[in-house]
């Protein structure tokens, strides 16, 4: 009876609830590897801006989808996270690579000071308050030029790993790719203990938390700090890829691609963010590809295609958020509940 | 019943008001360790009211609330479930979206100790602590009786069974005091008796005291060591039940006329 629970425990608290998800799992990230060999330089771009983008979104949805505090704040994380890491790198010569994380750590300190609000505003007003920081980043990002290189930005050399330059979508890809993988589990461990079922207890039912023992103030401020390193870690990843940062580079339509993200894919769901970081970054190179294609046989319709574009991308988002409110993490549910 | 002559809890003349209502008006008793403690009374009495300001959800205006003889009267309500104070709600709190299983392990919080980063990287001792904590959750689910709705998602079980898991959550807690807001209510008589069974195991067998707010009469004089009567905020009666029954306040006040309603 007692091994017989004891398994039950062991195979309740596994990442993979199948050997068939397992082996999915494995073949998904033994393709991976075979990206950069067969992979063009448009199709690497792509999958790299998606790990960046997965990043990101996970960042934000521990926030936001986990711990209920809609937060707008996404973009100016990021930023932070990019320009410090350059601003080190540049200052003192530490190899790139090492700047990431400490810019993530950065990022972090300042998002928990974005959180302080969190303890009196909850909802749109804690919104409101992300957007503010966002527009003070954004204005630092502007004005603060000996930091940040003012409207011309910063350019970054491209780091090396014991010898090898990262100067090509081929290589930054073995930085990118990696880091969101580990990022992944990270955050899927966090919500396999206590951490994270705290987070959850905090947006399912504030009150009852509390008395639960748990410090909501402390969770709240955890997690800002824990979304925001991964922001920051998606940002200085961001700067390593385009190796040139300008205040253009975060505008606040990126925090707010992070939220698409974590909708369309599902809130509170770590596969789900996979997904939505997935779908929003193809769609748009999907649709670019298409009305390309198309305006081949339309041709008086070149002008008109671009704009279609938008209102095809919009058009999909709202039939999403109609016919599958939960995200693709909820079709990808009943996908697997099939087989 | 496991009764002591050791105070554990004390309210002394609290004292709650919400602008110009005032909830509480000067309410005093004593809870003995190990005891079954009822707050009865109509509607609007202010028992819930009570129970938040013991549990740290209202700050009452004045008065003195001790538990182990030092106050507790400014903590935040995590620090009071720190000091062994668990409590159910009378509207069901419970956390909708979590398993059975994960809503009873967060009252295993305060007993765990992983943080982000070795949360993060589980695997080493965060996954022994928290294999560790799933056996006792178990124990309690077992015990409770919840085996076949462990992996349900609490929003979608009926009302008397959700009761039963806010239950099993307050006692993961490994509580010296159990609050329980009418925990009884909407069941049906099979439940009821259930559910009177773990009150009184929590209270023999793990030696927990219990405070709580029932309407059901018949179980409060059975199960109660001591019964107080709450009404417009002031307390009009403490004692034993049978004190309680006989009291001319309780029946006037409470009761109206009828005093044949025991």
């Amino acid at each position: 009876m007692r091994e017989r629970i004891a398994l039950m425990i062991k195979a309740d608290m596994g990442l993979f609830h199948s050997k068939k998800s397992l082996a999915a799992t494995v073949s998904f990230l033994v393709c991976l590897m075979f990206v950069p060999v067969y992979g063009s330089s448009y199709v690497l771009d792509v999958v790299n801006r998606i790990g960046i983008a997965v990043i990101a979104a996970l960042g934000l949805n521990i926030l936001t989808g986990f711990t209920g505090l809609i937060s707008l704040g996404n973009a100016a994380f990021m930023a932070i996270g990019a320009y410090s890491a350059s601003w080190l790198a540049m200052r003192t010569g530490i190899n790139f690579i090492f700047c990431i994380p400490v810019a993530g750590i950065i990022t972090a300190a300042l998002g928990m000071v974005v959180g302080i609000p969190s303890l009196r505003l909850r909802g749109l007003y804690l919104a409101m308050a992300t957007l503010a920081a966002h527009f003070i980043v954004e204005f630092l990002a502007v004005h603060w030029e000996s930091v940040t290189g003012g409207v011309a930005g910063l350019t970054i050399s491209s780091p090396t790993v014991a010898g090898f330059a990262l100067d090509s979508d081929r290589t930054v890809y073995y930085l990118i790719i990696p880091t969101a993988i580990l990022s992944v589990l990270f955050v899927s461990n966090i919500f396999r203990t206590r951490v994270g079922r705290a987070f959850i207890a905090i947006r399912d039912q504030e009150m009852s938390a509390a008395v639960m023992g748990i410090d909501v103030f402390k969770y709240k401020l955890i997690s800002f700090a824990l979304s925001s390193f991964f922001a920051g870690v998606a940002g200085a990843l961001m700067a390593c890829q385009t190796r040139i940062i300008t205040p253009e580079n975060f505008p606040i339509s990126i925090a707010i691609d992070s939220l698409a993200m974590i909708i369309i894919g599902g809130l509170c769901s770590v596969i789900g963010t996979i997904f939505g970081a997935v779908f929003l970054t193809a769609l748009p190179e999907f649709l670019r590809l298409a009305t390309t294609a198309l305006a081949g046989s339309f041709p008086e319709l070149i002008g008109k295609l671009a704009s279609l574009k938008e209102l095809v991308f919009g058009l999909l988002v709202i039939l999403f958020l109609i016919f599958e409110p939960h995200g693709i993490s909820a079709i990808w549910q009943r996908t697997k509940n099939r087989f | 019943m496991a009764l002591s002559l050791n105070t554990q809890l004390s309210c002394h003349d609290i004292r709650l008001t919400f602008g110009g209502v005032t909830a509480l008006d000067g309410v005093s008793f004593e809870v003995m360790d190990g005891e079954i403690f009822a707050i009865i009374g109509p509607n609007g009495a202010g028992k819930s009211s009570m129970l938040n300001c013991i549990s740290g959800l209202y700050r009452p205006q004045q008065g003195e609330i001790k538990f182990d003889g030092l106050t507790i009267r400014d903590l935040p309500p995590h620090q009071r479930a720190k000091r062994g104070i668990a409590r159910s709600f009378q509207n069901i709190a419970l956390f909708r979206e979590l398993s059975v299983i994960d809503n009873i392990m967060t009252g295993r919080h305060l007993s765990q100790r992983a943080g982000v980063i070795s949360g993060g990287l589980f695997w080493g001792w965060a996954k022994c602590d928290e294999e560790h904590h799933r056996a006792v959750v178990e124990e309690i689910i077992e015990s409770l009786g919840l085996q076949d709705i462990r992996r349900c998602a609490v929003g979608s079980l009926p009302y008397g069974r959700q009761k039963r898991v806010e239950l099993a959550r307050a006692l993961a807690m490994e509580p010296r005091l159990l609050l329980l807001d009418e925990p009884m209510a909407g069941m049906n008589a099979a439940e009821r008796d259930d559910m009177v069974g773990f009150i009184l195991e929590a209270n023999c067998r793990r030696k927990i005291t219990v405070v709580m707010i029932e309407h059901d009469m018949g179980m409060v004089m059975d199960i109660s060591d001591t019964v107080c009567v709450l009404d417009f905020g002031k307390r009009i009666a403490l004692g034993s039940p049978e004190q309680i029954m006989n009291d001319p306040h309780v029946i006037k006040a409470y009761l109206g006329e009828d005093d044949g309603f025991f």
